[in-house]
C-alpha cells in the first residue's frame, strides 16, 4: 500500500527526517512513535502528499503520491489531524458531508445518495442529538469525533492520523481507537498513526516505526519496540516495562526521579 | 424592486412613486394600451430614464460586485476583515485606472475593456504584494494581512493624488470619482460592468464548495480532495477582476465588501452557496441606498458615496475588530 524510499527532508533550520525507507501492508494498523521534533508529523504530511521530500520518493499502490490529483487521491485517502476542525458555524451534519466533496461532481450531486451512510455514521459516533448543532457549540473533544464522522464519510482505504487522541479524555481517546480499530477490521482499512502516547501504540498497532530526530531508530511489532533501554536512549527517561495483564501487551510505567 | 422605484423616485425634482412606475411599466412594449394615458411632464421621464434610473442600476451592479468580491477574498483568505478596499485591491486597480484615464489611452489597449484589464492587472499586483508582505514564514496572519493592505492602499492613494496633481485637467471630476461616486455615469458603463459581474458571480458559486472546505482550514480542505492552489488563484483572480472592473467605473467604494457578506452570514450562516447570491443582493440594495443617501442628505449638493460608505462601515470594520479582540482574549 505504502512504500516510503530512502525519503529525507530538509528545511532551512536543518533536516527532519534522513533516509527514511519502510514499506506498510494493506491493512496494516501501522504505529510511528518519538519524542516531540522527531519528524513523525513531518513524515505523515510526506506519505499524505501535501509536501514533498526533499530526497527520496514516497509511493501509494506504487504510484507517486504527488502525482495523484488531489481529488482522485481524497477518494481512498483521509486524513485526521489532532485538531482538524475549527469551531465554524456549520453544523455538524453539514460538516460530516463535506466528507463526500471527493465524490461530488462541480454540482455538488453523487451517483449515489448518501444520506444513509452520513445517517449511519451519526449513529455509530453518537453524533445524531448534536447533528443540527454548529461546531462552533461543541467542545474540542466532540469537534474530535465530528472529525471522525467525516473522515469516515469519505470512506478511504488508507486512513492517516496525525496524533488524535491529543485532546480527548481517555474514555474517548480508547473510544476512538476503538472505532478505528474495528472500522479497520471491517473494511480491511490500512491505518497509519503517529502516537505519541506508547501505551496507545503498544494496543492497537500491528508493527511500530520509532523516530528519533528524524532517523529511523527500530521497526517492529510493539514487543520488539517497547523495552526500556530504547524508550531511554530516545526518550532520555527510564520507564518500567510491564506486560499488561490482561492480553499481555507491553506498557510502560514512568518512573520519577528519586 | 421597492428599492429601486423608492430611490429612482427621490431626487433634487421629486417623482412621485406613482409617477415612476408609471414610466416603467409604459416602457414595456406592448403595454401601452392597458395603461392610463401619461400624466407626467416629459422631463421627469428624462430625468427618470436618462439620470436615475442608470445611475440606480450602476450601483446595483457595483453593490453587488464588491459584496461578491469581499465574500470571495474572505472565504479563500479565511479572514474576516478581508474586502477589497481593506486588502488594497481596490487602491491598486483604481492607480491602473487612473493613469489610463488621466493620460488619455481609454481605448489604447484593448478598446473600450483596457481600463478594466489595466485596473486588473495592476490589482492583482497589489493583492500580490500584499500577500508577500503579510507572510510571516509561510503564514498569513488577520491583523499582518490587513497592516499590510493598509499600507499599500496609503501609498497607491498618495501615487494616485500624484497623478491627479500632474494633470491640467478639471480636478474636481477626478477627485469625485476617486471618492467613489456613480455620479454622470450612463447606460454603457453597466454594460461594462454586467459580464464581470455575472461571469465572476458564475465562477464563484462553482467554487462554493470548495470555498466551504475552506473553512475547515487550507490543510484540511486538501485532505478532503480540494486543489488547495488552484481553487485560491481561481477565486482571487476572479474577486480581484469583478473588484477592478466595479473599481474602474466607479473609484474606490470602501468596505461594502466587508460589511455585506457579514450580514448576510448572520442571518444564512456559513454556506457559501447561499452566501454569494445573497451577497450580491444585499451589496445591490446596500450601495443603492447609499448612493441614495449620498444624494438626498445634502440636497441639491452630493457627497462622494465612498464618503457614505466609509461613514457607515468604518465603524463596523473597528466593531468587528472589538469582537476579534475578545475571541482571542477568550
Amino acid at each position: 500500500m505504502i512504500a516510503v524510499e530512502r525519503v529525507s527532508k530538509r528545511f532551512e533550520q536543518g533536516d527532519v527526517l534522513e533516509n527514511v525507507d519502510f514499506t506498510v501492508q494493506t491493512g496494516e494498523f501501522f504505529g510511528i512513535i518519538g519524542p516531540n521534533g522527531s519528524g513523525k508529523s513531518t513524515l505523515l504530511r510526506l506519505i499524505s502528499g501535501v509536501e514533498a521530500p526533499s530526497e527520496g520518493t514516497v509511493r501509494l499502490r506504487g504510484r507517486e503520491v504527488r502525482s495523484y490529483p488531489r481529488k482522485q487521491l481524497a477518494r481512498w485517502l483521509a486524513v485526521l489531524q489532532q485538531d482538524s476542525l475549527p469551531p465554524v458555524g456549520f453544523t455538524v451534519r453539514e460538516v460530516v458531508e463535506m466528507g463526500r466533496y471527493p465524490f461530488q461532481n462541480w454540482l455538488g450531486e453523487e451517483p449515489e445518495d448518501p444520506t444513509g451512510w452520513i445517517d449511519s455514521i451519526l449513529s455509530r459516533l453518537g453524533l445524531e442529538s448534536l447533528s443540527g448543532r454548529g461546531l462552533d457549540q461543541l467542545s474540542g473533544g466532540e469537534r474530535q469525533r465530528v472529525a471522525l464522522g467525516q473522515v469516515m464519510a469519505q470512506q478511504p482505504e488508507l486512513l492517516l492520523l496525525d496524533e488524535p487522541t491529543t485532546y480527548l479524555d481517555i474514555g474517548y481517546q480508547v473510544q476512538m481507537m476503538d472505532y478505528v480499530r474495528g472500522w479497520q477490521r471491517d473494511t480491511g482499512l490500512t491505518v497509519v498513526a503517529v502516537l505519541h502516547d506508547l501505551n496507545l501504540a503498544a494496543q492497537y498497532c500491528d508493527r511500530i516505526l520509532v523516530l528519533h530526530r528524524g532517523r529511523m531508530i527500530r521497526l517492529g511489532p510493539p514487543e520488539e519496540v517497547i523495552c526500556a533501554d530504547l524508550i531511554e536512549s530516545v526518550y532520555g527517561t527510564r520507564p518500567l516495562v510491564l506486560a499488561h495483564p490482561a492480553n499481555a501487551v507491553p506498557q510502560i510505567l514512568l518512573m520519577p526521579g528519586s | 424592486m421597492l428599492s429601486v422605484t423608492a430611490c429612482v423616485s427621490m431626487g433634487t425634482a421629486a417623482i412621485s412613486l406613482g409617477q415612476v412606475w408609471g414610466i416603467l411599466l409604459h416602457q414595456i412594449p406592448g403595454l401601452n394600451h392597458w395603461l392610463p394615458r401619461p400624466d407626467w411632464p416629459a422631463s421627469s421621464e428624462q430625468i427618470l430614464l436618462k439620470v436615475r434610473l442608470p445611475r440606480v442600476v450602476l450601483g446595483i451592479l457595483i453593490g453587488a460586485s464588491l459584496a461578491v468580491a469581499g465574500a470571495g477574498f474572505q472565504g479563500v483568505l479565511r479572514n474576516p476583515l478581508a474586502d477589497p478596499y481593506t486588502l488594497g485591491v481596490s487602491s491598486g486597480a483604481s492607480v491602473g485606472a487612473a493613469f489610463i484615464i488621466l493620460f488619455g489611452l481609454q481605448y489604447s489597449i484593448a478598446g473600450e475593456w483596457s481600463v478594466p484589464l489595466v485596473a486588473f492587472a495592476t490589482g492583482m499586483i497589489t493583492l500580490w504584494l500584499v500577500v508577500k508582505l503579510a507572510q510571516v514564514q509561510g503564514k498569513l496572519r488577520m491583523e499582518t494581512l490587513i497592516l499590510a493592505g493598509v499600507v499599500m492602499q496609503a501609498f497607491l492613494g498618495a501615487a494616485v493624488s500624484f497623478m491627479v496633481s500632474m494633470t491640467n485637467q478639471v480636478v474636481n471630476d477626478i477627485l469625485f470619482w476617486l471618492m467613489g461616486s456613480l455620479t454622470m455615469r450612463g447606460w454603457s458603463y453597466s454594460g461594462i460592468l454586467l459580464p464581470y459581474l455575472l461571469v465572476g458571480l458564475f465562477v464563484l458559486l462553482g467554487c462554493g464548495r470548495s470555498l466551504n472546505l475552506f473553512t475547515l482550514g487550507e490543510r484540511q480542505a486538501a485532505y478532503l480532495g480540494v486543489h488547495v492552489e488552484r481553487t485560491k488563484l481561481i477565486v482571487l483572480g476572479v474577486s480581484t477582476l469583478v473588484t477592478a472592473a466595479a473599481v474602474s467605473v466607479s473609484g474606490v467604494i470602501g468596505f461594502v465588501g466587508l460589511i455585506v457578506p457579514h450580514l448576510i452570514r448572520l442571518m444564512t450562516g456559513p454556506d457559501y452557496r447561499l452566501l454569494l447570491p445573497l451577497s450580491a443582493i444585499g451589496g445591490a440594495l446596500y450601495v443603492v441606498w447609499a448612493d441614495t443617501l449620498a444624494r438626498m442628505v445634502l440636497s441639491p449638493v452630493e457627497i462622494p458615496l465612498g464618503v457614505v460608505t466609509a461613514f457607515l462601515g468604518a465603524p463596523f470594520f473597528a466593531y468587528l475588530l472589538y469582537q476579534h479582540k475578545k475571541t482571542i482574549k477568550g
